[in-house]
Protein backbone atom coordinates (compact mmCIF):
# COMPACT_ATOMS: atom_id res chain seq x y z
CA UNK A 1 0.00 0.00 0.00
CA UNK A 2 1.47 3.17 -0.85
CA UNK A 3 1.52 6.33 0.29
CA UNK A 4 1.13 8.36 -2.60
CA UNK A 5 -1.95 8.38 -2.97
CA UNK A 6 -4.80 10.94 -3.57
CA UNK A 7 -6.57 10.65 -0.24
CA UNK A 8 -5.65 13.33 2.52
CA UNK A 9 -3.32 12.53 5.33
CA UNK A 10 -3.98 13.72 8.81
CA UNK A 11 -2.03 12.92 11.94
CA UNK A 12 -3.30 10.26 13.94
CA UNK A 13 -5.83 11.19 17.09
CA UNK A 14 -2.97 10.86 19.61
CA UNK A 15 -0.63 13.37 18.13
CA UNK A 16 0.04 16.73 18.22
CA UNK A 17 2.49 18.26 16.57
CA UNK A 18 4.03 22.07 18.23
CA UNK A 19 6.61 24.16 16.80
CA UNK A 20 8.97 25.16 20.04
CA UNK A 21 10.80 28.20 20.00
CA UNK A 22 13.09 26.81 23.01
CA UNK A 23 13.82 23.99 21.35
CA UNK A 24 14.40 25.63 17.73
CA UNK A 25 12.21 22.89 16.27
CA UNK A 26 9.18 20.71 15.91
CA UNK A 27 8.18 18.51 18.65
CA UNK A 28 5.53 15.51 17.67
CA UNK A 29 3.83 14.98 20.95
CA UNK A 30 2.08 11.60 22.56
CA UNK A 31 0.38 10.13 25.33
CA UNK A 32 4.18 8.86 27.47
CA UNK A 33 6.14 10.77 25.26
CA UNK A 34 8.08 12.83 22.22
CA UNK A 35 10.05 13.17 19.94
CA UNK A 36 11.56 16.39 18.58
CA UNK A 37 12.06 16.13 15.00
CA UNK A 38 14.66 16.95 12.43
CA UNK A 39 14.07 20.34 10.25
CA UNK A 40 12.84 18.30 7.12
CA UNK A 41 10.62 16.32 9.04
CA UNK A 42 9.12 19.54 11.14
CA UNK A 43 8.44 20.50 6.95
CA UNK A 44 7.05 17.79 6.36
CA UNK A 45 5.03 16.68 9.29
CA UNK A 46 3.54 20.61 9.66
CA UNK A 47 1.96 20.08 6.08
CA UNK A 48 -0.15 17.44 7.15
CA UNK A 49 -3.70 19.46 7.69
CA UNK A 50 -6.37 16.60 6.98
CA UNK A 51 -6.59 17.92 3.55
CA UNK A 52 -3.34 17.95 1.57
CA UNK A 53 -2.36 14.25 0.40
CA UNK A 54 0.87 12.53 -0.27
CA UNK A 55 0.80 14.01 -3.47
CA UNK A 56 0.10 17.65 -2.47
CA UNK A 57 2.78 17.37 -0.04
CA UNK A 58 5.33 16.62 -2.35
CA UNK A 59 4.07 19.47 -4.93
CA UNK A 60 4.28 22.32 -1.72
CA UNK A 61 7.92 21.14 -1.16
CA UNK A 62 9.66 21.31 -4.34
CA UNK A 63 7.72 24.74 -4.84
CA UNK A 64 9.42 25.72 -1.61
CA UNK A 65 12.43 24.43 -2.61
CA UNK A 66 12.92 24.53 -6.06
CA UNK A 67 15.51 22.56 -7.76
CA UNK A 68 15.95 20.18 -4.97
CA UNK A 69 15.18 16.65 -6.00
CA UNK A 70 13.25 15.83 -2.86
CA UNK A 71 10.07 13.38 -4.10
CA UNK A 72 11.80 9.74 -3.03
CA UNK A 73 13.52 11.42 1.11
CA UNK A 74 9.11 12.89 1.42
CA UNK A 75 7.92 9.72 0.36
CA UNK A 76 10.40 7.64 2.35
CA UNK A 77 9.29 9.51 5.58
CA UNK A 78 5.83 9.58 5.17
CA UNK A 79 6.21 6.24 4.73
CA UNK A 80 8.04 5.84 8.17
CA UNK A 81 5.66 8.00 9.49
CA UNK A 82 2.51 5.81 8.68
CA UNK A 83 4.48 2.54 9.71
CA UNK A 84 5.10 4.87 13.34
CA UNK A 85 1.15 5.35 13.25
CA UNK A 86 2.07 9.17 13.18
CA UNK A 87 -0.08 9.79 10.14
CA UNK A 88 -3.04 8.17 8.60
CA UNK A 89 -5.44 8.66 5.72
CA UNK A 90 -8.54 6.66 6.96
CA UNK B 1 29.72 19.33 36.90
CA UNK B 2 32.46 21.06 34.55
CA UNK B 3 30.98 24.23 33.24
CA UNK B 4 31.05 22.14 29.55
CA UNK B 5 28.23 20.25 30.73
CA UNK B 6 25.90 22.64 32.41
CA UNK B 7 25.55 24.63 29.10
CA UNK B 8 25.72 21.39 26.76
CA UNK B 9 22.84 20.73 29.05
CA UNK B 10 19.10 21.61 27.62
CA UNK B 11 16.30 22.26 29.93
CA UNK B 12 13.46 19.51 30.71
CA UNK B 13 11.29 18.63 28.27
CA UNK B 14 8.83 16.58 29.81
CA UNK B 15 7.14 17.54 33.21
CA UNK B 16 4.79 14.94 35.38
CA UNK B 17 3.15 17.05 37.94
CA UNK B 18 2.06 14.29 40.67
CA UNK B 19 -0.56 16.82 42.32
CA UNK B 20 -1.34 14.43 45.24
CA UNK B 21 -0.76 11.26 46.43
CA UNK B 22 -4.25 10.45 47.75
CA UNK B 23 -6.43 8.50 45.74
CA UNK B 24 -9.28 6.19 46.15
CA UNK B 25 -8.03 2.73 44.63
CA UNK B 26 -5.01 0.57 46.71
CA UNK B 27 -3.01 -1.04 43.36
CA UNK B 28 -1.33 -3.69 44.69
CA UNK B 29 1.71 -2.77 41.73
CA UNK B 30 1.63 1.39 42.54
CA UNK B 31 5.05 3.08 42.06
CA UNK B 32 4.04 6.01 44.42
CA UNK B 33 6.61 5.99 47.54
CA UNK B 34 5.71 3.83 50.10
CA UNK B 35 5.49 6.79 52.74
CA UNK B 36 3.53 8.76 50.11
CA UNK B 37 0.86 9.87 53.39
CA UNK B 38 3.65 11.74 54.72
CA UNK B 39 3.27 14.65 51.67
CA UNK B 40 -0.94 15.09 52.51
CA UNK B 41 -0.59 17.71 55.09
CA UNK B 42 1.87 19.85 52.52
CA UNK B 43 0.89 19.35 48.71
CA UNK B 44 1.49 22.12 46.37
CA UNK B 45 -1.38 25.69 46.67
CA UNK B 46 -2.53 26.37 42.60
CA UNK B 47 -0.56 29.14 42.75
CA UNK B 48 2.49 27.24 43.46
CA UNK B 49 1.93 24.59 40.50
CA UNK B 50 0.84 27.50 38.13
CA UNK B 51 4.29 28.97 39.21
CA UNK B 52 5.94 26.09 39.08
CA UNK B 53 4.58 24.65 35.64
CA UNK B 54 5.51 28.50 33.75
CA UNK B 55 9.30 28.07 35.30
CA UNK B 56 9.69 24.50 34.07
CA UNK B 57 7.71 26.07 30.17
CA UNK B 58 10.49 28.59 30.13
CA UNK B 59 13.41 26.19 29.98
CA UNK B 60 11.34 24.33 26.90
CA UNK B 61 9.14 21.75 29.03
CA UNK B 62 6.43 20.97 25.99
CA UNK B 63 4.68 17.47 27.31
CA UNK B 64 2.89 17.38 30.81
CA UNK B 65 1.79 14.57 32.69
CA UNK B 66 -1.01 15.51 35.58
CA UNK B 67 -0.59 12.33 37.63
CA UNK B 68 -1.24 11.16 41.35
CA UNK B 69 -2.66 9.45 43.36
CA UNK B 70 -5.48 10.54 41.67
CA UNK B 71 -5.29 13.83 40.39
CA UNK B 72 -9.12 13.66 40.28
CA UNK B 73 -8.87 14.59 43.91
CA UNK B 74 -7.64 18.00 43.56
CA UNK B 75 -10.65 20.06 42.60
CA UNK B 76 -8.15 23.04 41.17
CA UNK B 77 -7.23 20.50 38.73
CA UNK B 78 -9.66 22.69 36.09
CA UNK B 79 -7.44 25.55 36.67
CA UNK B 80 -4.36 23.94 36.57
CA UNK B 81 -5.51 22.59 33.30
CA UNK B 82 -6.28 26.25 31.77
CA UNK B 83 -3.32 27.63 32.92
CA UNK B 84 -0.86 24.96 31.52
CA UNK B 85 -2.98 24.77 28.45
CA UNK B 86 -2.63 28.61 28.20
CA UNK B 87 1.05 28.08 28.82
CA UNK B 88 1.34 25.59 25.69
CA UNK B 89 1.61 22.28 27.12
CA UNK B 90 0.41 19.52 25.82
CA UNK B 91 -1.56 18.70 28.75
CA UNK B 92 -2.05 14.63 29.46
CA UNK B 93 -4.70 13.43 32.25
CA UNK B 94 -3.44 10.37 33.84
CA UNK B 95 -6.42 9.02 35.86
CA UNK B 96 -8.03 6.23 37.12
CA UNK B 97 -11.20 7.84 35.92
CA UNK B 98 -12.88 7.73 39.39
CA UNK B 99 -14.37 10.84 40.13
CA UNK B 100 -14.52 11.88 36.42
CA UNK B 101 -18.58 13.38 35.89
CA UNK B 102 -19.44 14.88 32.74
CA UNK B 103 -19.40 18.10 34.64
CA UNK B 104 -15.59 18.01 34.94
CA UNK B 105 -14.72 16.09 31.78
CA UNK B 106 -16.66 19.18 29.58
CA UNK B 107 -14.57 21.66 31.92
CA UNK B 108 -11.38 20.00 31.41
CA UNK B 109 -12.23 19.75 27.03
CA UNK B 110 -13.24 23.69 27.61
CA UNK B 111 -9.78 24.65 29.70
CA UNK B 112 -7.85 22.85 26.81
CA UNK B 113 -6.70 19.01 27.72
CA UNK B 114 -5.61 17.07 25.24
CA UNK B 115 -5.53 13.91 26.37
CA UNK B 116 -6.81 11.17 29.38
CA UNK B 117 -5.33 8.17 29.90
CA UNK B 118 -7.63 5.85 31.67
CA UNK B 119 -6.45 2.46 34.06
CA UNK B 120 -7.80 -0.23 34.55
CA UNK B 121 -6.43 -3.04 36.42
CA UNK B 122 -8.00 -5.94 34.45
CA UNK B 123 -11.16 -6.75 31.90
CA UNK B 124 -12.61 -8.51 34.93
CA UNK B 125 -15.30 -6.77 37.48
CA UNK B 126 -13.97 -9.22 40.25
CA UNK B 127 -10.26 -8.81 39.77
CA UNK B 128 -9.89 -5.27 38.85
CA UNK B 129 -11.92 -4.46 41.76
CA UNK B 130 -9.57 -7.10 43.53
CA UNK B 131 -6.21 -5.51 42.21
CA UNK B 132 -7.47 -2.36 43.41
CA UNK B 133 -9.52 -2.88 46.65
CA UNK B 134 -12.36 -0.57 45.61
CA UNK B 135 -15.81 -1.49 43.51
CA UNK B 136 -14.52 0.71 41.02
CA UNK B 137 -14.69 -1.64 37.10
CA UNK B 138 -18.36 -0.09 36.29
CA UNK B 139 -17.52 3.42 36.69
CA UNK B 140 -14.25 3.06 34.22
CA UNK B 141 -16.86 1.81 31.99
CA UNK B 142 -18.82 5.03 32.12
CA UNK B 143 -15.84 7.30 32.18
CA UNK B 144 -14.71 5.70 28.80
CA UNK B 145 -17.68 6.19 27.47
CA UNK B 146 -17.23 10.10 28.46
CA UNK B 147 -14.28 10.05 27.31
CA UNK B 148 -15.42 8.84 23.68
CA UNK B 149 -18.22 11.40 24.11
CA UNK B 150 -16.11 14.38 24.05
CA UNK B 151 -14.20 13.36 21.38
CA UNK B 152 -10.96 12.59 23.18
CA UNK B 153 -8.38 10.08 21.69
CA UNK B 154 -8.92 6.91 23.62
CA UNK B 155 -5.91 5.60 25.89
CA UNK B 156 -5.64 2.66 28.09
CA UNK B 157 -3.16 1.69 30.41
CA UNK B 158 -3.47 -1.56 31.99
CA UNK B 159 -0.43 -2.85 34.01
CA UNK B 160 0.00 -6.21 33.84
CA UNK B 161 1.52 -8.70 36.19
CA UNK B 162 1.20 -11.99 37.20
CA UNK B 163 -2.29 -11.90 38.54
CA UNK B 164 -3.81 -10.52 35.17
CA UNK B 165 -2.06 -11.24 32.19
CA UNK B 166 -3.49 -14.37 31.35
CA UNK B 167 -6.42 -12.11 30.60
CA UNK B 168 -4.66 -10.83 28.05
CA UNK B 169 -7.00 -11.31 24.94
CA UNK B 170 -9.91 -10.18 27.22
CA UNK B 171 -8.02 -7.21 27.84
CA UNK B 172 -7.67 -6.49 24.79
CA UNK B 173 -10.66 -7.65 23.63
CA UNK B 174 -12.13 -5.22 26.21
CA UNK B 175 -10.00 -2.35 24.54
CA UNK B 176 -11.18 -3.07 21.09
CA UNK B 177 -14.87 -2.88 22.14
CA UNK B 178 -14.04 0.38 23.71
CA UNK B 179 -12.78 1.69 20.30
CA UNK B 180 -9.03 2.52 21.65
CA UNK B 181 -6.66 4.21 19.91
CA UNK B 182 -3.31 4.00 22.14
CA UNK B 183 -3.06 1.03 24.46
CA UNK B 184 -0.31 0.38 26.72
CA UNK B 185 -0.16 -2.59 28.28
CA UNK B 186 3.10 -2.34 30.93
CA UNK B 187 4.02 -5.19 33.01
CA UNK B 188 4.18 -4.12 36.58
CA UNK B 189 8.48 -2.47 37.12
CA UNK B 190 9.46 -3.77 40.58
CA UNK B 191 9.16 -0.54 42.74
CA UNK B 192 7.78 0.70 45.62
CA UNK B 193 4.59 -1.00 46.62
CA UNK B 194 5.37 -3.57 43.35
CA UNK B 195 8.53 -4.49 44.85
CA UNK B 196 6.66 -5.03 48.22
CA UNK B 197 4.69 -7.57 46.48
CA UNK B 198 6.83 -8.79 43.31
CA UNK B 199 6.86 -12.20 44.04
CA UNK B 200 3.45 -12.36 43.87
CA UNK B 201 3.78 -9.95 40.39
CA UNK B 202 6.35 -11.20 38.59
CA UNK B 203 4.81 -13.44 35.81
CA UNK B 204 6.58 -16.32 34.61
CA UNK B 205 8.05 -16.64 31.13
CA UNK B 206 6.11 -19.02 29.83
CA UNK B 207 3.02 -16.58 30.50
CA UNK B 208 5.14 -13.31 29.14
CA UNK B 209 5.74 -15.29 25.70
CA UNK B 210 2.30 -16.06 25.17
CA UNK B 211 0.72 -12.78 26.17
CA UNK B 212 3.07 -11.03 23.52
CA UNK B 213 2.05 -14.23 21.13
CA UNK B 214 -1.42 -12.73 21.63
CA UNK B 215 -0.73 -9.12 21.32
CA UNK B 216 0.97 -9.80 18.07
CA UNK B 217 -1.64 -11.25 16.97
CA UNK B 218 -4.41 -8.21 17.82
CA UNK B 219 -1.64 -6.34 15.96
CA UNK B 220 -1.25 -7.72 12.89
CA UNK B 221 -5.15 -7.98 12.54
CA UNK B 222 -5.84 -4.14 13.77
CA UNK B 223 -2.23 -2.27 12.61
CA UNK B 224 -2.15 1.29 13.41
CA UNK B 225 -6.35 1.44 14.30
CA UNK B 226 -5.12 0.73 17.92
CA UNK B 227 -1.55 1.09 18.86
CA UNK B 228 -0.31 -1.14 20.91
CA UNK B 229 2.73 -1.35 23.39
CA UNK B 230 3.93 -4.08 25.54
CA UNK B 231 6.40 -3.80 27.92
CA UNK B 232 8.26 -7.21 29.49
CA UNK B 233 9.53 -6.51 33.12
CA UNK B 234 13.05 -5.24 32.76
CA UNK B 235 13.80 -8.23 34.96
CA UNK B 236 13.64 -10.65 31.95
CA UNK B 237 16.32 -8.88 29.89
CA UNK B 238 20.04 -8.90 30.12
CA UNK B 239 20.69 -5.14 29.83
CA UNK B 240 19.11 -2.51 31.34
CA UNK B 241 16.55 0.63 30.54
CA UNK B 242 17.63 3.41 29.61
CA UNK B 243 15.63 4.97 32.48
CA UNK B 244 14.33 8.12 31.47
CA UNK B 245 16.57 8.36 28.73
CA UNK B 246 19.07 9.30 31.19
CA UNK B 247 19.22 10.79 34.83
CA UNK B 248 18.39 14.53 34.83
CA UNK B 249 18.06 14.71 30.97
CA UNK B 250 14.88 15.17 29.90
CA UNK B 251 12.14 14.06 32.18
CA UNK B 252 11.49 16.09 35.80
CA UNK B 253 9.22 14.99 37.87
CA UNK B 254 7.28 17.32 40.60
CA UNK B 255 6.42 15.53 43.84
CA UNK B 256 2.72 16.47 45.57
CA UNK B 257 4.82 18.49 48.57
CA UNK B 258 6.84 20.06 45.83
CA UNK B 259 10.04 17.73 45.49
CA UNK B 260 11.71 17.68 42.37
CA UNK B 261 12.88 14.32 41.14
CA UNK B 262 14.45 12.96 37.70
CA UNK B 263 11.75 10.20 38.20
CA UNK B 264 9.05 8.95 39.76
CA UNK B 265 10.88 6.69 42.47
CA UNK B 266 14.07 8.78 43.13
CA UNK B 267 13.08 9.85 46.31
CA UNK B 268 14.05 6.57 47.69
CA UNK B 269 17.87 7.92 47.06
CA UNK B 270 19.20 8.70 50.56
CA UNK B 271 22.34 10.73 50.20
CA UNK B 272 20.30 13.48 47.51
CA UNK B 273 19.12 15.83 49.25
CA UNK B 274 16.34 16.40 46.41
CA UNK B 275 15.44 20.03 46.39
CA UNK B 276 12.05 21.52 46.34
CA UNK B 277 10.10 23.87 44.18
CA UNK B 278 9.12 25.95 47.19
CA UNK B 279 12.60 26.62 48.11
CA UNK B 280 14.02 27.33 44.37
CA UNK B 281 13.28 27.53 41.11
CA UNK B 282 12.98 24.81 38.17
CA UNK B 283 15.85 26.81 36.67
CA UNK B 284 18.64 26.62 39.15
CA UNK B 285 17.35 22.91 40.61
CA UNK B 286 17.47 22.09 37.08
CA UNK B 287 20.94 22.92 36.20
CA UNK B 288 23.09 23.30 39.65
CA UNK B 289 21.34 21.20 42.05
CA UNK B 290 23.80 18.74 43.22
CA UNK B 291 20.89 16.11 42.94
CA UNK B 292 19.57 16.43 39.63
CA UNK B 293 24.08 16.47 38.71
CA UNK B 294 24.77 13.40 40.41
CA UNK B 295 24.13 10.72 37.95
CA UNK B 296 24.26 13.12 34.84
CA UNK B 297 26.84 12.14 31.62
CA UNK B 298 29.32 9.32 32.79
CA UNK B 299 31.41 10.71 34.60
CA UNK B 300 29.85 9.02 37.98
CA UNK B 301 30.10 5.40 36.26
CA UNK B 302 32.10 2.93 38.26
CA UNK B 303 32.79 -0.63 36.27
CA UNK B 304 31.36 -2.40 34.15
CA UNK B 305 29.88 0.83 32.82
CA UNK B 306 32.88 2.88 32.67
CA UNK B 307 34.75 0.76 30.06
CA UNK B 308 31.62 -0.90 28.63
CA UNK B 309 30.50 1.01 24.52
CA UNK B 310 26.61 0.60 25.61
CA UNK B 311 27.29 3.11 28.27
CA UNK B 312 25.48 5.89 26.08
CA UNK B 313 22.68 3.75 25.18
CA UNK B 314 21.10 2.42 28.41
CA UNK B 315 22.94 4.99 30.80
CA UNK B 316 24.02 2.10 33.58
CA UNK B 317 20.30 1.37 33.76
CA UNK B 318 18.14 2.59 36.74
CA UNK B 319 19.91 4.34 39.80
CA UNK B 320 16.88 3.28 42.13
CA UNK B 321 16.74 -0.02 41.26
CA UNK B 322 20.34 -0.02 41.74
CA UNK B 323 20.01 1.25 44.91
CA UNK B 324 17.33 -0.88 45.75
CA UNK B 325 19.29 -4.46 44.85
CA UNK B 326 22.87 -3.52 45.81
CA UNK B 327 22.55 -0.56 48.29
CA UNK B 328 24.15 1.67 45.93
CA UNK B 329 22.72 3.67 43.68
CA UNK B 330 26.20 4.63 41.51
CA UNK B 331 26.35 0.61 40.72
CA UNK B 332 25.22 -0.64 37.58
CA UNK B 333 21.78 -1.66 37.43
CA UNK B 334 21.57 -5.51 38.01
CA UNK B 335 19.59 -6.08 35.24
CA UNK B 336 22.83 -5.93 33.21
CA UNK B 337 24.44 -9.37 32.58
CA UNK B 338 27.54 -7.74 33.15
CA UNK B 339 26.68 -6.61 36.47
CA UNK B 340 28.62 -8.35 39.01
CA UNK B 341 24.97 -8.47 41.19
CA UNK B 342 23.36 -10.33 38.67
CA UNK B 343 22.29 -13.25 40.12
CA UNK B 344 20.11 -10.57 42.01
CA UNK B 345 17.64 -10.78 38.87
CA UNK B 346 18.55 -14.41 37.50
CA UNK B 347 17.73 -15.56 41.30
CA UNK B 348 14.30 -13.87 40.95
CA UNK B 349 13.27 -14.63 37.70
CA UNK B 350 14.29 -18.31 38.79
CA UNK B 351 11.64 -18.44 41.31
CA UNK B 352 8.69 -17.11 38.99
CA UNK B 353 8.80 -20.12 37.26
CA UNK B 354 7.81 -22.55 39.72
CA UNK B 355 4.49 -23.75 40.16
CA UNK B 356 1.88 -21.27 41.09
CA UNK B 357 -0.17 -21.25 44.69
CA UNK B 358 -3.40 -21.00 43.84
CA UNK B 359 -5.23 -17.09 43.56
CA UNK B 360 -6.91 -17.75 47.31
CA UNK B 361 -3.68 -18.52 48.85
CA UNK B 362 -1.38 -15.85 47.45
CA UNK B 363 -4.26 -13.05 47.77
CA UNK B 364 -4.44 -12.45 51.54
CA UNK B 365 -0.38 -12.02 51.40
CA UNK B 366 -0.63 -9.37 49.40
CA UNK B 367 0.19 -6.18 50.50
CA UNK B 368 -2.32 -3.18 49.31
CA UNK B 369 -1.49 0.66 48.88
CA UNK B 370 -3.58 2.34 51.37
CA UNK B 371 -3.01 5.06 54.21
CA UNK B 372 -2.69 2.92 56.69
CA UNK B 373 0.10 0.53 55.55
CA UNK B 374 2.15 3.96 54.45
CA UNK B 375 2.03 5.47 57.95
CA UNK B 376 3.36 2.43 58.61
CA UNK B 377 6.55 2.65 56.23
CA UNK B 378 6.98 6.55 57.45
CA UNK B 379 7.68 5.13 60.72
Amino acid sequence: MSIVHPQPLRLARQYKLKWETTQNAYVLLYPEGLIKLTGSAGEILKRIDGKSSAPDIINALEASYPGVDLKQDVIDFLEHAHNKGWITRD
Amino acid sequence: MTDSTHSAQPGPLWVNAEITYRCPLHCVFCYNPLNYASTFDKELSTEEWVRVLREARELGAVQLGLSGGEPLLRDDLEEIIAEASKMGYYTNLLTSGIGLTEKRIAAFKANGLDQIQLSFQDSSKELNDFLSSTKTFDLKLKVAKLIKQYDYPMVLNVVLHRLNIDHIEQILQMAERMQADHVELANSQYYAWAFKNREYLMPSREQLERAEIICNQFRERLGNKMKLYFVVPDYYSDRPKACMNGWGSVFLNIAPDGLALPCHEARMLPELAFPNVRDHDVRSIWFDSHAFNAYRGNSWMPEPCRSCDEKEKDFGGCRCQAFMLTGDAANTDPVCSKSPHHTLITDQVALAQGSRAADDQVRPLIIFRDDKNSRQFMQ
